[in-house]
């Protein structure tokens, strides 16, 4: 129902900058996950959005219409916390008719509207609580319940399942999704550090650091294509092996020794002006196989095994200082610690990175398979 | 886990031990003088004389005195010439347990027994105060026989001592006035230190820093010191006005002035510990800031309104300085702690006056204290944040 359109937007507090120039367009209906490490900015771009927190630089339009100066309530956003910020002396229907009456509405109105918000999110039979009698997950309902009874054009939602424990965060997140199915035309935004959270939930993610986008993508584009170092080794778990390499041969496909002298050929193209310049090169633990069936690309002893289950991550000393490679096998295979592996991956998941860390490979999946 | 705990149950049972005996000890320090006042002040005026408070459920003994009639009451029986009657008259009977006519020995005979006097005179005394005096000559005088005697009377509780100094010694006039400068003397604070608090706590502006730093540095200033250049400018005032200037009104504009610093620092220490979501929540519910503090903020801070209400209450209650000053000294605007004052002068030998005045001053902030002491200990934020 409504688009987002943000150009150059700064945020600073005094001589510290937060926000340094974000440029994002976000269209009507979209799922939108900002993420990054603690004090990246998300959190503080996501208030700037909602007009908690002014702007110092650029614009902020909504549906085509700049907002700057437009207080919170005008902006056609609702809100919902990681604390919940329910309202303590007020029952769960009080809470949830908190803005209508603010706004006047009619007595019939409210109640038909906090009704159905409840009947969504099964919260009827609890209207007549105060919060403090309700558990962490009916909390968090409540909160949602709060911003779908404003009706907003944006849904912005600040770590929301972070206060949860892991069970009730897994089952708060599918109703999070199964939320986002039913309304399909509204917008949401939503911040996490949680990368499970931003991977499943989101339609576009936005990786941020330092109060920078370093990219913006779908889930699997991000996964498959990171634009840069960050991005790659924040997406994912565990993080892409990153070893450093040089280019030794240029061209469609590249050449690129790294640990050990070992040469690996990459199906990227890089330009002929390259050739011998330092890279970062990457893969990452789950693209890498164990044993025969393709050129190794590493091989040394295994240094230390993590079962986990369905996998295990598998530590092997490759030889470049204390910092060990990590692949992942599958759980039902014996790995002895100590033992000598051979690992390969497949040329089109490797990765490399120039020394700026941008990838030589920005192109979509499709077109480098 | 468990070792720790099991240690951290014996070292707090030790401790539990000592906090139970220190509060037991500070308990028993605090309520047993004003059980002594509240005992007292129910007791017989004559009984609070005789023993003391903690013997009231016991029958006092005392040594009284009194004048048998004079001659013209004697009667001759038998030759000889009789005075009879009852020592206490119509009053209440009393048990005689001894008697005797001189002061040195008050309890020389024991009641029943017949005493000789000189020249032939006996005297008898009974239990029930009942006395016979016989002499073989005629009685002369209009002055009777003095007779001293111990009496015991069974304790006897009333009221009496709050219907006098309620009703005919002033203090219900006082109590009056009392609650006429104490009441809108704690209302009138708190609302301005509400608004002040939130202001101050939640809203942005050139100079909050400075000001709050201004009420803070206010706290330090000593009362005393202001009152004279204050009492200065009221009389300023009331002469361009022509009205009287020691009013209610001044009073009242007084405690105000000197409860608000303390009020808006407590007040907006409390606000300013909400959860900043909360506000943030309401501001995008569309909520302004007055709606904010109206429906969100006010009834969060009802447990320290609270107490700042009961801190004030029991200043202004028992203030007799401020009262002094800024308050006359007739009946109509003598205060509770003036009147027990002046009490003190007038009446300062009659305890049963002292000790009912003195509870009537005190009931007060007692019922206070334990009517919203609850909110102390309830924490209204419970469920409102992660945890709580």
């Amino acid at each position: 129902m409504a688009n987002l359109k943000l150009k150059n937007v700064e945020k600073a507090y005094g001589a510290v900058k937060i926000l340094h120039g974000i440029d994002l367009e976000i269209q009507s209906g979209e799922f939108i996950v900002f993420v990054g490490p603690s004090g990246c900015g998300k959190s503080t771009l996501l208030r700037s959005i909602a007009g908690l927190e002014e702007i110092t630089g650029g614009t902020l339009e909504i549906d085509g219409q700049v907002v700057n100066d437009v207080p919170p309530s005008k902006r056609g956003i609702a809100m919902v916390f990681q604390s919940y910020a329910l309202y303590p002396h007020m029952t769960v229907f009080d809470n949830m008719a908190f803005g209508m009456k603010i706004a006047r509405e009619p007595k019939a109105e409210i109640d038909r509207r906090v009704r159905q918000a409840a009947d969504i999110l099964q919260l009827t039979k609890y209207l007549d609580r105060l919060p403090k009698a309700l558990s962490g997950g009916q909390r968090q309902r409540v909160a949602i319940g709060r911003a779908i009874v404003r009706n907003p054009k944006v849904f912005l939602f600040d770590e929301p399942l972070s206060n949860l424990d892991a069970a009730l965060r897994v089952a708060t997140r599918i109703e999070i999704a199964k939320l986002k199915e039913s309304m399909p035309n509204t917008t949401m935004i939503y911040v996490t550090h949680d990368q499970v959270e931003a991977m499943t939930l989101a339609d576009r993610i936005v990786v941020l650091k330092d109060g920078r986008v370093e990219q913006v993508g779908s889930p699997m584009e991000l996964y498959r294509n990171p634009g840069n170092l960050f991005v790659a080794q924040f997406i994912g778990s565990p993080a892409m092996n990153i070893l450093p390499g040089k280019i030794e041969k240029a061209g469609a496909t590249t050449v690129v020794s790294h640990v050990g002298g070992r040469q690996a050929a990459v199906p990227i193209a890089t330009p002929a002006s390259a050739v011998g310049s330092a890279v970062s090169f990457g893969v990452r633990p789950e693209d890498l196989n164990f044993g025969e069936g393709g050129e190794t690309l590493f091989e040394g002893p295994v240094d230390y095994v993590e079962q986990l289950g369905e996998v295990q991550l598998v530590y092997v000393d490759i030889g470049r200082g204390g910092e060990p490679l990590v692949a992942k096998a599958p759980g039902n295979v014996e790995v002895v610690r100590g033992s000598t592996v051979r690992l390969w991956a497949d040329p089109g998941d490797l990765r490399i990175f120039d020394s700026q860390g941008a990838s030589y490979s920005r192109q979509p999946v499709a077109l480098a398979a | 886990m468990a070792q720790a705990s099991g240690k951290s149950a014996g070292k707090s049972f030790l401790g539990r031990f000592g906090v139970h005996i220190a509060v037991m000890v500070f308990v028993a320090i605090w309520t047993i003088p004003t059980l002594g006042i509240l005992v007292s002040s129910l007791r017989d005026k004559d009984q609070i004389v005789a023993s003391g408070w903690w013997r009231a459920f016991s029958s006092s003994t005392q040594t009284e005195a009194a004048r048998l009639p004079a001659a013209s009451a004697q009667v001759e029986k038998d030759g000889k010439f009789v005075i009879e009657g009852n020592l206490f008259g119509d009053g209440p009977v009393r048990e005689v347990s001894a008697f005797g006519t001189r002061a040195q020995a008050p309890t020389e005979f024991a009641a029943g027994t017949v005493a000789e006097l000189k020249d032939g005179v006996t005297l008898q005394v009974n239990a029930d105060g009942g006395f016979v005096l016989a002499s073989p000559v005629a009685f002369e005088g209009d002055r009777g026989q003095r007779v001293y005697f111990s009496s015991s009377a069974p304790p006897r509780f009333t009221t009496e001592n709050y219907e006098t100094v309620l009703f005919s010694e002033g203090i219900g006039r006082s109590f009056v006035n009392s609650l006429t400068v104490t009441v809108p003397a704690t209302i009138i604070p708190i609302m301005i230190a509400a608004f002040a608090a939130y202001a101050l706590a939640w809203m942005r502006f050139p100079g909050r820093a400075l000001i709050i730093a201004v009420i803070i540095g206010l706290l330090v200033v000593p009362l005393q010191m202001t009152l004279i250049p204050l009492l200065q400018l009221y009389n300023g005032v009331a002469l361009f006005f022509g009205v009287p200037s020691k009013t209610y009104l001044g009073i009242w504009l007084a405690h105000t002035g000197f409860g608000l610093p303390f009020a808006i620092y407590l007040l907006r220490s409390y606000m300013a510990g909400l959860p900043r979501e909360l506000m943030e929540s309401a501001r995008i519910d569309g909520a302004s800031d007055f709606e904010i503090f109206v429906k969100i903020v006010l009834p969060l801070s009802l447990p320290v309104l609270a107490s700042f209400a009961i801190f004030q209450f029991l200043w202004v209650w028992n203030d007799l300085l401020v009262a002094m000053v800024f308050l006359g000294s007739g009946s109509d605007q003598l205060v509770l702690t003036g009147k027990l004052n002046a009490l003190l002068g007038s009446r300062g030998g009659d305890w049963e006056i002292l000790t009912t005045s003195a509870f009537v001053t005190i009931i007060v902030p007692l019922i206070v204290f334990f009517s919203l002491q609850r909110y102390f200990v309830r924490g209204l934020l419970a469920g409102s944040v992660k945890g709580g």
